[in-house]
Formats: C-alpha cells, structure tokens, sequence
C-alpha cells in the first residue's frame, strides 16, 4: 500500500479550505479578501481558521461595497500581489461588474500587453440552499461572455481542491465558480491532488451512445443519471467543461464525433446561456457527426423560486436527465 | 383528371398485383363499376371505381404489381363534372352537419402526398448514405418525427449486403406460397400492428338472449328455408343500432379519432385453409333483418372463395367476431387496425336464471368489446354493452 495513491474523503468545503490554505503557504504574494472572511470565517466557513493562521495582513475583511473591494483587488494585483477576492455570491457580484468587465478584463489589451492582471476572483453560486432569487442565480454565462477573463467552474471535489493553484498562475484574470449548495457534499478524493489543469475540459465518465455536456451541479447529477442510464444499457460519456471561458471545444466534438448525440446540462436559463454556445459550436464543426438534434436541459426561465420544491423543479434534476436521454435514444 | 390508385385493401396490404383491366381506354365508368381484378394476399379482388367519367389511359400491364398508392389509370371527369355544376341540389342535398366527418377522413391522405418529397435524415445519416450509395427514400426513420437515423442506414447497407451474399451464393428462387401462408403472413402482420400499437381495453357482459331466441324461432316458422334468420343477424342488427348512439366506436385511429359516417361492420369469416378474411356488410343500420341475412349469405361464400370487392374488404368500419355454438363461452378480440372497437360473441349457452324470485333457464351470450384505449375509455365501451344488451332484449323492434 505505501506507493499506491492513498484516498481520503472530504467536504466540498475542505477541499476548497486546503487549496486556499495551500495558495497562502505556497506564495507570500497571495493574500485573501473579501466580505466576512477574517473573523466570521467567511459566509459559507470556507475561510474559517485562515485570519488564525495567517493574520489580518492576508485574510482581510472589507467593507461592504463589491465594486469597492473587488475594484481594490484588482489595482493590487496590477501593483504585482497576488489577490484572492471572495464575493459572497455570484449575485453581488454584479456591483462589481463594471470593475471586473471594463477594468480587469481589458487592461492587457488596452495597455498593449504592458499590464497583466492575475486577480483571482472567487464566487459562491448556485442554486438549491432556499435562498431566494436574489441569491440563487446562475450567472456563469455573463462572465464566459467576456474576453479577456478566465472562467472557470468547480464540478468536482478534485477540482475544489487543485483549481485556485493554477489560477493563480494564470497572467490574465480569473472568475472561479463555487457551489454552496455542494459544500456539505462529502467524495473521496486522491490525497495527492495539488494543482489541475485549469484549460481542459474533463471526460469524467466514458461512453458511446451519448455525450452528456455540463458542468458546476450538473457534474454529479449527471454521473449519477449516467450510471442508472447504464442499468438499461445506454451508455453515455459525461463531460465537465470545468472551463467555461475559454471553452475547450476539442474535447466535446471529440465526443461527439464517437457518439454523435448530444445533450447539454446546465442551471442557468437556457436562452444565450452556455448551452447555447456549446450547441451552436457543435452545429458548426461537427455538423455531420450529428445523428440527432442537440438537446438541452436548463433552469426554468423564472427568477429561482424560494420554497424548496419549485427549486428543484425549477433546475434539471437527475431524472430529468435520464428521461430526456431515453427519449432521445429510443424515442419513447 | 382523376388519377385511379392502387387502393389498399387493409392496414396490412403493401402492393397488389394487377391481374386483368375490366375497362378498356375509351370506356364510361360510373361509382361502383370494377374497373380491374388484383391478386393480393387475400384473394382475388373485384376493384371498385368511386369515380365518374372516361378512362383515358391504363397505365398499368396485367400482370404487374405494383404497391398501394401506384396511380394505375387516368380517368377524365371533366364532362362528368360539367353535369354536376348544373344540379346545385346534389351539395344542398348532404346534411351539413354530416360533412365535417367526411372531410377529416380525407385529410391525412392529401397531407402525406406533399411531404413525401422531403427526406429527414440526421446529418451523420446522409453523410453515410452518401458515402455508401444508400437511396434515403427508400427507408424508414425510427428517430423523432420519423427521421432516418445512423442506425436506420447501417441496417439498410446491411441488408444490401446479405442481399448480395445470397444472390452470389444461391440460385435466385421464387418464393411459392400456397393460399392459406399468403393470408396467415396478412393476419399476422395486422395482428401483430395491433397488439403492437394498440393498446387494448376489454370488457365483457353476459346478454339474455332467451327473447330473442324465441323471437326469432317465431319469425322463422313464416319464412322459406333459404330465408330463414340466422341468430348472428340480430346480434349485427343490435350491434349496428348501439353504434348509432357511440359514435366513437365506428371510427378509425389514424393521428386522432376519426369518426366514420357509415356503420360498416366487418364480419370474420374463418377459412377452411386456416386464417380470417373480414368482409365488411355495408351500412348496417339501414339494412332490415331480412337485409342482412341476405348480405351474409352473399357474402360469407365469396370470401370463402377469396372473391371480395375491394369495398368489401376496406370498408368496415368496425369488427364482429362470433364463435359459434359449441364453441368456446368467451372471445376477447384483436382490434384490426385501424379501427378503435372488436366485438366478440362466445356461444349461445343453457344456463339458471334468477328472475323475479323464481328460478329458470335463459339463453346467454357473453358478448367482449376490445376497445382502443386512446380512442375511448372502459365507461363508453361499458355503456355500448348495455344499449346492446337493451336492443338484443326486444328483438322485435331490430
């Protein structure tokens, strides 16, 4: 047993707890910030312990203001640290928008490659904690519109883990995506995990009679359907596009091209989403590897309901996507 | 020009061969006349013109089969149609109300003659037809709304190749069928659609025909031997007459209910090489008793002989299947599609009857509906037993 990889089972939390713990050992020049982070342990307790272990100089509270804070991270990080901004959710993030969209995102260009910014924006998101709408959207496809930025979304415990390292190497800025409705999750993961690749997409699950896109809580929702759907003899491949902006497109025509049916899994409403990029890409490259029209399973285009049930009806669940797979296999 | 189509005879005909022209070019035909004989698994077939006018060419050689829907002759109308502007009476003579129903039958067929020309394959499908010289018209999609899939090609190329396998490999050799495989392949090919598409409700009541029965011996005693009633007759009577107040019964299923103007009930006819024919008996509910005896036994020896008219054998509008004495109590039919009803009568059976306190014997029936459950619902099909059960109660009035 000594020099096989050893597995150890741990939270969504804990993954993300060490990955940024991890990004504060590793480099003087990292530092978090963000609202609550310091002495509250952070809204969602991913940061609870760091202020101890690190003081205030590099787990920083900030006021209340998202433009404010976010907008100070970024001129940091062009005066050469390394800052990791935390935004309670991807909704609040919107304040910050002008920030993120006209600053962080254009500077390179805009000083003709003399200005790099490698700001790490990190964002709690997702749907299913009976938040509310205001707190419960799925703005992944905002930011995967802008070039100029990273986006990158955690499906997987793995990634929880090792994404931030990677990010933090990047010149250009980054958004990464959290799911709070995930940390309580608990998977096992290899013990060695340090940094993954932050610019592919992922085959977590391989398969012949359909590609199954997703990514964020569709990961492991579609896994699951996955292995049901194997029960009765489809097997479907499952993709994690981890990066939504740049998307690595060869992975999924890749897919495509063996299994040549598609559907597209994701929380945030369907119209101009990521869904619809995935779809109009496949259409233009791997048209006749189509054996069927692309599919796609989003959020219901209604401001995400409170009560708990209309939540869940109100994003694709696991037998959604079993279903909308036999239909489009067998027709049935 | 009216074009004269390959009819199709049942939900389970394909092709016909054409064996002799009953007209020539040049010759006046009028609705009803037989216009040719075709040979299809069922026989051969008296084919009926539902046309006026002048044949103006034959387009098919005797002896050619071709499949259902092949335009086989051109029949000018045009002088015909001329006569007819001039009697605006015959329009205002239809009931309105009756007009609807006749419209919504001929619908689907005008539709599926226009979309014929557009094929829908999926890209990969075409890609692999183009690549493999597969002709797209000539197959059946399985994918959604039809569409032919990547499997639908790879099982076309590989029929083609053991095609090809046994042509190299084996003399060609003519398929002989004796007359009784050439009708069981019809069954079942109609039989195995049905169970395959439809999905089937049965019920079943027990029918007192001591009165009936009665009746009828009563009616006989005035009647020459060749005239003589059959028991059967008033149960189609009876089943005729309860149709008028379902409806939904006489109808077909074909992309929703489509309800049928006349009740044209199918009669099964056993073979004596094994297998059923189904000879329809026109217009039932305006056929008196002596009517439909006369019918049967018109009708029941020519399909023994496989010597129906084309409208004999297309046009019921649904099915009566009757076992006869001695047989088993209760039939539980097969629905022929695409008709939405299958009545059954068991035989006629001595058994006690409890009647105002006292003990007797009766006569009784059990009678079975299978119903298209996408058409109607077990209270319709219920509720058509017990108007049947009241008619068979009061013979006199059938």
């Amino acid at each position: 047993m000594e020099n096989s990889v050893r597995k150890i089972k741990i939270t969504y939390r804990e993954a993300l707890k060490q990955g940024l713990r991890e990004a504060l050992q590793n480099d003087d020049l990292v530092f978090l910030m963000g609202e609550d982070v310091g002495r509250y342990g952070g809204a969602f307790a991913v940061s609870k312990g760091l202020l101890e272990e690190f003081g205030k100089e590099r787990i920083m509270d900030v006021p209340l203001s998202e433009a404010g804070f976010v907008g100070a991270g970024i001129g940091a990080a062009m005066a050469g640290m390394k800052p990791i901004i935390e935004v309670m959710t991807v909704n609040f993030s919107l304040l910050a928008m002008d920030q993120i969209v006209n600053n962080a995102a254009t500077l390179q260009h805009m000083s003709g490659g003399q200005l790099h910014n490698p700001v790490v924006i990190r964002m709690g998101c997702g749907i299913g904690r009976q938040l509310g709408a205001q707190h419960s959207h799925s703005w992944e496809p905002f930011y995967a519109h802008i070039p100029g930025l990273i986006v990158l979304s955690i499906g997987t415990h793995e990634d929880a883990r090792g994404m931030l390292q990677l990010a933090l190497q990047s010149p250009d800025p980054v958004i990464l995506f959290e799911y709070t409705s995930m940390l309580n999750l608990e998977k096992e993961i290899q013990t060695n995990v340090k940094a993954v690749a932050i610019n592919k997409a992922k085959v977590l699950r391989e398969g012949t009679a359909i590609t199954i896109i997703t990514y964020g809580t569709g990961v492991y929702k579609c896994l699951e359907a996955a292995t049901e759907l194997a029960t009765v003899g489809i097997e479907a491949e499952v993709i994690d596009l981890r990066t939504l902006r740049p998307l690595d497109e060869k992975t999924f025509l890749d897919s495509v091209a063996k299994t040549h049916r598609v559907l597209v899994v994701e929380d945030a409403w369907r119209s101009v989403s990521i869904s619809s990029e995935i779809s109009a890409r496949i259409m233009e490259k791997a048209f006749y590897d189509l054996d069927a029209p692309v599919q796609r399973l989003c959020g219901i285009e209604v401001p995400i309901p409170y009560s708990a049930h209309l939540e869940e009806a109100a994003i694709p669940q696991r037998n959604d996507i079993v279903n909308t797979v036999k239909k489009m296999i067998r027709h049935d | 020009m009216i074009e004269f189509l390959m009819p199709s005879l049942g939900a389970d005909m394909e092709d016909g061969t054409l064996i002799e022209w009953k007209k020539k070019q040049g010759d006046t035909v009028k609705r009803g006349d037989i216009i040719a004989e075709v040979e299809t698994q069922k026989g051969l077939i008296e084919i009926e013109v539902f046309d006026e006018g002048i044949i103006d060419q034959l387009l098919i050689k005797e002896g050619t089969k071709v499949p259902v829907g092949t335009v086989m002759a051109l029949i000018n109308s045009s002088e015909v149609e001329l006569e007819s502007k001039e009697d605006p009476k015959i329009t205002l003579d239809v009931p309105i109300a009756l007009q609807p129903i006749e419209e919504k039958i001929l619908e689907p067929i005008k539709i599926e003659k226009t979309v014929e020309t557009i094929i829908k394959a999926s890209p990969l499908a075409k890609r692999i037809a183009e690549d493999n010289k597969i002709d797209l018209s000539k197959i059946k999609g399985t994918g959604s709304d039809g569409a032919i899939t990547k499997e639908d090609v790879d099982n076309a190329i590989e029929e083609r190749e053991k095609i090809e396998i046994e042509n190299t490999q084996t003399l060609p050799q003519e398929k002989i069928t004796k007359p009784g495989e050439a009708i069981r392949t019809a069954v079942a090919a109609a039989m195995s659609k049905s169970n395959r598409e439809i999905p089937h409700y049965y019920l079943e009541k027990k029918i007192n025909l001591t009165n009936a029965l009665a009746w009828l011996q009563v009616a006989n005693e005035h009647r020459v031997i060749k005239k003589r009633l059959l028991p059967v007759v008033l149960l189609i009577k009876a089943t005729a007459k309860s149709l008028l107040e379902f409806p939904d019964l006489n109808a077909i299923w074909d992309n929703g209910l489509q309800l049928k103007k006349n009740i044209n009930i199918g009669f099964v006819v056993s073979l004596r090489t094994g297998g059923i024919i189904v000879p329809a008996i026109h217009q039932v509910d305006k056929k008196n008793v002596d009517e439909i005896m006369d019918s049967l036994s018109d009708i029941i020896p020519r399909a023994r002989a496989m010597r129906l008219r084309s409208s004999e054998l297309s046009d019921s509008t649904i099915t009566l299947t009757n076992i006869g004495d001695g047989g088993a109590d209760s039939v539980f039919g097969v629905i022929y599609p695409p008709q939405v009803a299958i009545i059954a009568f068991g035989s006629v059976l001595e058994q006690p009857l409890a009647e105002n306190g006292m003990i007797g014997i009766g006569s009784f029936v059990n009678v079975t509906l299978a119903g298209d459950h996408r058409a109607t619902d077990g209270l319709t099909g219920s509720r058509f037993l017990v108007t049947l059960n009241k008619h068979l109660q009061n013979p006199e009035l059938l």
